[in-house]
């Protein structure tokens, strides 16, 4: 693609700010290539910073660090309860919200809001406080779970709620005209549709939870996740091991989006089966428009 | 029309426990910031003096802190704009590839993503003796330096950008921006008057979503930099968790909760403020 007649001066001036965007990926992508490079790294001492050999020990040893798996196995127990809860909450609530006209709708929503607007060391302090006043609780797998579960819910609604907005109620008029129970209507036309946003609320609830450090550095008591095992590890330095379940745990986020984004299409396609070229398109919107907005 | 309690009930559970386990414990945040005491016998006694000895005494900790984290935010905003607008308008076929890429780091631990900045910038990477031959990495060191946390901060909230800009640039209606072009607007014409104000609720979330969490963040400075980088994030967990003098780091984390907000509502002032509360407005 050279540049007609301007020469390649006028073909970097007209891409300039694909160039940036390309550059802009690449400073994004660098220190993932790095982890994963890493991982087959034979380091001489304990600390994992300068490229040695090559060499695929530890990954085959991958799950051979007894502190690293224990610290493993509860951030996952952690994130599936926390998601669990989380998205059960938040799906409420966003119903609430998108459906219903009620007093102290705008407080709900104000209170949805600002914990996505607090930074994670004011609500991590601020809970250990409470923990450590009201004395009821003691710091570990119990505390860390309240802690999860509280940041996770605005998340959770802010992503359904996106859902439910652009849904189509007569859609669910169709089902009751046709002789479905309210609760037949909402297990087989609501619950379908809004799936894939009640799952892409689960799936940023998980990736939350499991990624979580500040909150979890101050609600822990003794109990290690895998960020705090990490954390604690970066000092005396950090086992190769570690860069090998990063990646594995990169390599699964990857497939469970590949997963959400093919629920997503079908259910699109579901949405679409609409008669909508018959139905007042008048206004010069072509048939394939996405729906919604 | 509807029974008027099935929202509330709805509402209900997630209601609870954010007020339970997020609003009451600001209370019991700010109560413990008036104790007083040593260690082991705090007690509540109104006792405001800690704010004025939290301030005086990490008052550099807090300057520091927003100076990083406004730089972090400036820095992100000019990368995350030339790729929001690229995904946006210019991408055709490889849009997804490239909003995968954008969310590809969350896909990774923070802690392990900011260690490779550490393995990146150490001293023996060729990353530094090129930041070197330019001038950018005085005596060949970039690891531990100030340059380096305002670069991990930037990287880390990066995405934060990316994803608002993106969200308000692709809601424009293209017909616009093509009016713009009809109407003879040179094309930077057409960017400064028509596309850059109608993505200004994208930049105002963007800023806010990287400013914040960036300001009270402790991670960065703890593994890129060195004593003399220490933000406010790295004081109130060290006065928490080791030293666990928990009234000034309660004072500490109020007056951030505070500064922070503050700071918000003066931008919102000036940037509008559909960006925070655009959600609720659709």
């Amino acid at each position: 693609m050279g540049g007609r007649g301007g020469g390649p001066w006028r073909w970097l001036r007209e891409h300039a700010v694909q160039i940036v965007a390309v550059l802009v990926v690449l400073y994004m992508l660098i220190p993932i290539a790095v982890i994963f490079a890493f991982s087959f790294n034979d380091p001489a001492g304990r600390y994992n910073f300068t490229w040695v050999g090559f060499t695929l020990d530890h990954w085959s040893n991958a799950f051979g660090i007894p502190e690293l798996n224990e610290a493993l196995v509860t951030s996952l127990k952690l994130a599936v309860l926390a998601t669990l809860i989380s998205t059960v909450i938040g799906t409420l609530m966003a119903m609430a919200l998108v459906r219903y006209e009620f007093f102290g709708r705008r407080a709900a929503n104000f209170l949805i809001v600002i914990p996505m607007a607090t930074p994670e060391i004011v609500m991590g302090s601020a809970l250990l406080s409470f923990f450590l006043l009201i004395g009821t609780f003691s710091l570990g797998f119990e505390t860390l779970l309240i802690a999860h579960v509280m940041f996770c819910i605005s998340f959770v609604v802010v992503v359904v709620r996106s859902r439910l907005i652009g849904f189509d109620r007569n859609l669910e008029e169709a089902a009751k005209d046709l002789g479905a129970s309210p609760f037949q209507t909402f297990r087989l036309v609501t619950l379908p549709l809004i799936m894939p946003g009640i799952f892409g609320g689960a799936m940023l609830a998980f990736a939350l939870s499991i990624d979580d450090f500040v909150i979890s550095n101050f609600n822990s008591g003794t109990t290690v996740t895998f960020p705090l095992y990490i954390f604690g590890a970066a000092q005396r330095g950090i086992p190769v091991e570690v860069n090998v379940i990063a990646m594995i745990l990169f390599f699964f986020t990857c497939a469970a989006m590949g997963f959400a984004t093919w629920q997503q299409r079908r259910a699109e396609k579901l949405t679409s089966v609409r008669p909508e070229q018959e139905v007042g398109v008048g206004a010069g919107v072509p048939a394939g428009a996405p729906a919604a907005t | 029309m509807r029974r008027r309690v099935v929202p509330y009930f709805l509402l209900g559970p997630g209601a609870a426990w954010l007020l339970l386990f997020f609003v009451v414990p600001l209370y019991y945040l700010f109560e413990l910031s008036l104790n007083s005491g040593v260690f082991g016998s705090y007690e509540f006694s109104w006792h405001w003096a800690n704010y004025n000895d939290a301030l005086s005494l990490y008052d550099t900790q807090f300057v520091r802190s927003f100076k990083y984290a406004g730089l972090a935010t400036v820095f992100a905003l000019l990368l995350a704009y030339p790729l929001a607008y690229t995904i946006a308008f210019k991408a055709g076929r490889w849009r997804n590839v490239l909003l995968f890429a954008v969310v590809a780091p969350f896909f990774t631990t923070y802690l392990i993503r900011t260690l490779a900045w550490e393995t990146i910038l150490s001293d023996q990477s060729p990353v530094v003796s090129v930041l070197d031959a330019v001038g950018l990495a005085p005596e060949g060191r970039a690891l531990a330096t100030g340059g380096a946390v305002v670069a991990g901060l930037t990287y880390n909230f990066l995405p934060f950008m990316v994803l608002p800009i993106y969200a308000s640039l692709e809601r424009i209606d293209v017909r616009l921006i093509e009016a713009g072009k009809d109407l003879y607007a040179s094309a930077s014409q057409t960017f400064f008057r028509v596309t850059l104000p109608l993505s200004a609720p994208g930049v105002v979330a963007g800023t806010l979503l990287t400013f914040i969490p960036a300001s009270g963040d402790y991670v960065n400075a703890q593994f890129l930099g060195s004593a003399s980088n220490q933000m406010i994030g790295n004081v109130i967990q060290s006065l928490y968790l080791k030293q666990s003098d928990y009234p000034a780091a309660a004072a500490l984390s109020f007056v951030l909760m505070a500064a922070i907000l503050i700071l918000v509502l003066i931008y919102i002032r000036f940037a509008g403020s559909e960006a925070l509360m655009g959600e609720e407005a659709v």
